[in-house]
């Protein structure tokens, strides 16, 4: 029998991998914004998990909210990086700081 | 029987292809790995029951969200190779972190199967079995929610807005089309009527 545990389990083994992948490719942020959009799945799949758990509609209302910031974010990153990668010709994030801001 | 069959498929298949995705050499295999992430979560939220969601995060994730991380690694000249280094490096103290954080997670499951702490019932929106799962959030979000929806939309405009902002640029020495300045145009300003005499020509 699948109970929410199940889902649970899922979900933080899925978010701690999407930390991990962070932590991994700290040069290459197409693939941090791939894990964050795993971590942002995670999230999603627990809110669903417990708005079936609880029978109550409201986490997926909220899961959708998080679908859509989501999809903005990932908009705003990638042309963050396009501009990025236009004036530098490279996307290494751990030399941003020459601003020294 | 079925149903845990489903489960610790689409399970096992999030979770790999969550591993892939990390670990991948190419990015652009990190993206198709993801892709497949996605559409297995969506099929674990079928299995929960929401199928809006689901379809959502395959409609927006693999629809868009996952063809602009593809655009954007396949348009960029990348060294990929030279972004891997230091992943040796990061593996020990990452792989430490996430056992760490993953201990943490689980002691705090144990503690939820324990017996979760009552913080007041959550029937904000009960399910009513009889009504379809699409039609319970479409009645949700444009009655009570509606505030929220528009703001989701107004998030998604100003993100549009954003994104277009920062990638345009000016392209100097071309000569576009100035519209303003052809609708300004009127033909008392362009055309003039002429009876010339014959063999006079026309002045211009």
């Amino acid at each position: 029998m699948i109970g929410i545990e199940h889902y649970l389990v899922v979900s933080s083994i899925l978010f701690v991998m999407g930390v991990l992948g962070i932590f991994l490719n700290r040069k290459n942020v197409i693939i941090i914004l791939m894990a964050i959009e795993l971590i942002l799945l995670a999230v999603n799949i627990n809110l669903v998990a417990f708005s079936s758990a609880l029978q109550d509609l409201t986490g997926q209302i909220f899961a959708m909210f998080v679908l859509t910031v989501a999809a903005g974010e990932a908009a705003i990153g990638l042309a963050i990086l396009v501009i990025y990668f236009r004036g530098r010709g490279t996307i290494a994030v751990d030399d941003v700081n020459r601003m020294k801001g | 029987m079925i149903q845990t069959f489903a489960f610790y498929l689409f399970a096992t298949i999030v979770l790999l292809s969550g591993a892939f995705t990390i670990f991948a050499k190419n990015p652009v295999h990190s993206v198709l790995w993801l892709i497949l992430a996605f559409f297995n979560a969506a099929g674990l939220m079928v299995l929960a029951g929401a199928e809006f969601i689901a379809m959502l995060l395959v409609i927006v994730y693999v629809g868009a969200v996952a063809v602009l991380f593809l655009f954007v690694v396949m348009m960029l000249d990348i060294d990929f190779a030279e972004l891997r280094a230091g992943f040796a490096r990061y593996l020990f103290f990452g792989i430490v972190l996430a056992v760490f954080l993953a201990i943490e997670l689980v002691l705090g499951l144990e503690a939820f199967r324990a017996g979760a702490i009552k913080l007041g019932t959550a029937t904000s929106a009960p399910v009513d079995a009889a009504v379809p799962n699409l039609e319970a959030i479409g009645a949700l979000l444009y009655t009570k929610y509606v505030f929220l929806f528009e703001a989701a939309g107004l998030i998604l405009l100003v993100a549009m807005i954003g994104a277009i902002v920062l990638t345009h640029r000016k392209r100097s020495g071309t000569r576009p089309q100035n519209v303003a300045k052809q609708v300004r145009r009127r033909p008392q300003d362009a055309v003039r009527n002429l009876t010339p005499e014959i063999g006079q020509g026309v002045d211009l």
